[in-house]
């Protein structure tokens, strides 16, 4: 019997070796347990219909391959969030713009998952073009939360995010802007980590914010993050922005001495006064201590740090990704692929296009990203928000000189209420508050489960958030594991 | 921030909005650029930001490679037009614009 609640990537590698159950019983497990619980989650817009061949492809390897020459994650059944391409698959992201378009190509991510073997069992759902934080954006309705089906499993990659934490698959990847993946992880009792901004190749998906997107993966436990991430990292020619590791002047070699790695111990800084601020709850602030005091225990020094821009992180944000937003999304006007609503004329095409496909809260950030960018205020707001990027990665860079890491709530709240803050938009957008600097800077960044609070009865999972200088994901696996006991 | 000129930048965008909409738009706006607009009080208060190339060492760069290797011609014609909503044999069909 496969126990998908608790089973690791880790240990399936093992089991389908040691041959304890077939690449098919696994993904056949995975698709009983979506069959019984995703109806009320809601979780996948697609189970793709080639699951168990891909898991059949799986078992002929198995058989026919020595153990040395299996692929990284052979058999693996795994999610992929909706705006990422898989060809001859839908590719929505959560659009109605998009809800009949057959990706023509796969991502480079795609390619290296299914270099590796994973079985692709089917697409997850997610705010509309990943504007949101609680899936509740989504054209095909919001995903709920596994631990309260009354509350929402965090966003933009809620759907991938509760595949996971439900048992439904074992790894599933997100992409995250402001926090689309580390949110949704916090929310639902799952690790969700952002790799440093170009060290995952974004060519096949669908874009945000390109300045700040970065996709990366959900998984039980940080040796299964690293596992899913180290199948899709690396450079790619297709991504201009991708970078790869090789050591240079400006970027010294990774093996290079760091604290924790001398053998003395890795400091964690906290920014004190920016979690004390309001609007953190109670809950997230006892459950913050407690962390604290459990990394004191394992020996890391912690210090208090002072960050005087950080605040402004999430003003920028809500600037800097509108406008890019305004601009990535100006391709989807009927013409060339996606939805077609006819006008009057060409241009009343595009009008009837647009403003039947985009949601909400895509019409909303189009035209706000109009605004910032609009000549008259775009040196006010555009300009004055790059500026305010430049001083908050300086202030990060240099603050990593004295600390390995930074530590804060994932969230100012547990997993708010369906419906909640969905008249509110900035209410909303206020969610964001801890995640966003993270892609501000490029900084890599994972969220970690660290225990529950109880509201109204019910058990919310709560999460803390590490974040590390650029390049230096090693650091974060290394204390993330050592913090959950892996 | 009004609703004529959040119609004006719905129209910029290219986008239908309904009189509701705009109306809704301005109010939430408001509340938003209030919000976002304290970063145009950042760098006027405080010291310039660094621009020292040396201290930036986020090593994105642009990645260019030869023109060459063309695949062969016509090879993703058929999968790519097969996702326009209008065609005309290997055209995109769209509607007079003159």
């Amino acid at each position: 019997m496969i126990n998908l609640q608790t089973l690791t990537i880790q240990e399936a590698r093992e089991g389908l070796k040691r041959k304890d159950f077939s690449a098919r019983e696994l993904t056949q497990a995975c698709l009983d347990v979506i069959e019984k619980k995703d109806k009320d989650i809601h979780a996948f817009l697609e189970i793709f219909e080639d699951a168990l061949t891909q898991a059949d492809e799986a078992d002929n390897k198995l058989k026919n391959l020595k153990t040395s020459e299996l692929p990284n994650l052979l058999g693996i059944p795994i999610a992929l969030k909706d705006n990422i391409l898989v060809k001859g698959k839908h590719a929505s992201a959560g659009s109605k713009i998009l809800e009949n378009y057959v990706a023509t190509y796969d991502s480079t991510a795609t390619k290296k998952l299914k270099e590796a073997g994973a079985v692709i069992v089917g697409r997850t759902n997610m705010d509309e073009f990943a504007m949101g934080s609680s899936t509740e954006n989504s054209a095909f309705g919001p995903t709920k939360n596994p631990f309260d089906t009354t509350r929402v499993p965090g966003g933009s990659s809620g759907g991938s995010a509760a595949a996971v934490a439900a048992g439904m698959v074992l790894g599933a990847f997100g992409s995250d802007t402001g926090g689309s993946i580390r949110q949704p992880a916090a929310f639902t009792g799952v690790v969700g980590f952002k790799p440093t901004y170009g060290r995952v190749s974004r060519f096949g998906l669908i874009a945000l914010g390109s300045s700040l997107d970065q996709i990366g993966p959900f998984a039980k436990t940080v040796t299964d993050a690293e596992i899913l991430y180290d199948a899709v990292k690396g450079e790619d020619l297709f991504d201009s922005t991708t970078i790869d590791l090789t050591p240079s002047a400006s970027h010294p070699p990774l093996s290079l001495p760091r604290r924790g790695e001398r053998g003395e111990v890795y400091v964690i800084g906290v920014p004190r006064k920016f979690i004390d601020s309001e609007g953190v709850s109670k809950e997230v602030k006892e459950n913050f201590e407690q962390t604290l005091e459990k990394f004191k225990k394992l020996g890391y020094k912690v210090q208090d740090i002072e960050l005087k821009y950080a605040k402004h992180s999430l003003a920028a944000y809500y600037i800097i990704m509108p406008a890019e937003a305004s601009s990535n999304l100006t391709r989807f006007d009927g013409v060339k692929y996606g939805l077609h609503v006819s006008g009057q004329d060409s241009i009343d095409d595009y009008f009837k296009t647009r403003g039947a496909g985009f949601g909400r809260e895509a019409r909303r950030r189009i035209i706000l990203g109009t605004y910032v960018l609009s000549s008259g205020y775009y040196d006010e707001y555009y300009g004055s928000a790059l500026k305010a990027k430049r001083l908050i990665t300086d202030e990060y860079r240099k603050t990593f000189e004295d600390v390995d890491i930074i530590l804060t709530p994932t969230t100012p709240t547990p997993a708010f209420k369906i419906g909640e803050k969905s008249s509110d938009p900035l209410s909303m957008y206020l969610a964001d508050i801890f995640t966003v600097t993270a892609n501000i800077v490029g900084l890599p960044s994972v969220s970690l489960p660290s225990g529950f609070a109880e509201l109204d009865g019910v058990r919310l999972p709560l999460g803390v958030e590490l974040t590390a200088d650029l390049r230096r994901e090693d650091i974060l696996f290394a204390v993330g594991k050592e913090f959950l006991g892996e | 921030m009004d609703k004529d000129e959040v119609m004006r930048l719905a129209g910029l965008a290219r986008i239908a909005v309904s009189d509701k909409e705009a109306e809704d738009l301005t109010r939430e706006f408001e509340s938003i650029l209030n919000y976002v607009g304290e970063v145009k009080n950042v760098t006027t208060n405080n010291q310039q930001p660094t621009t020292n190339s040396e201290k930036d060492d986020f090593p994105n760069r642009n990645k260019m490679r030869d023109d060459e290797n063309p695949h062969e011609s016509g090879l993703y014609t058929a999968e790519l037009l097969n996702e326009a909503p209008e065609r005309e044999g290997n055209y995109v069909k769209v509607k007079k614009i003159l």
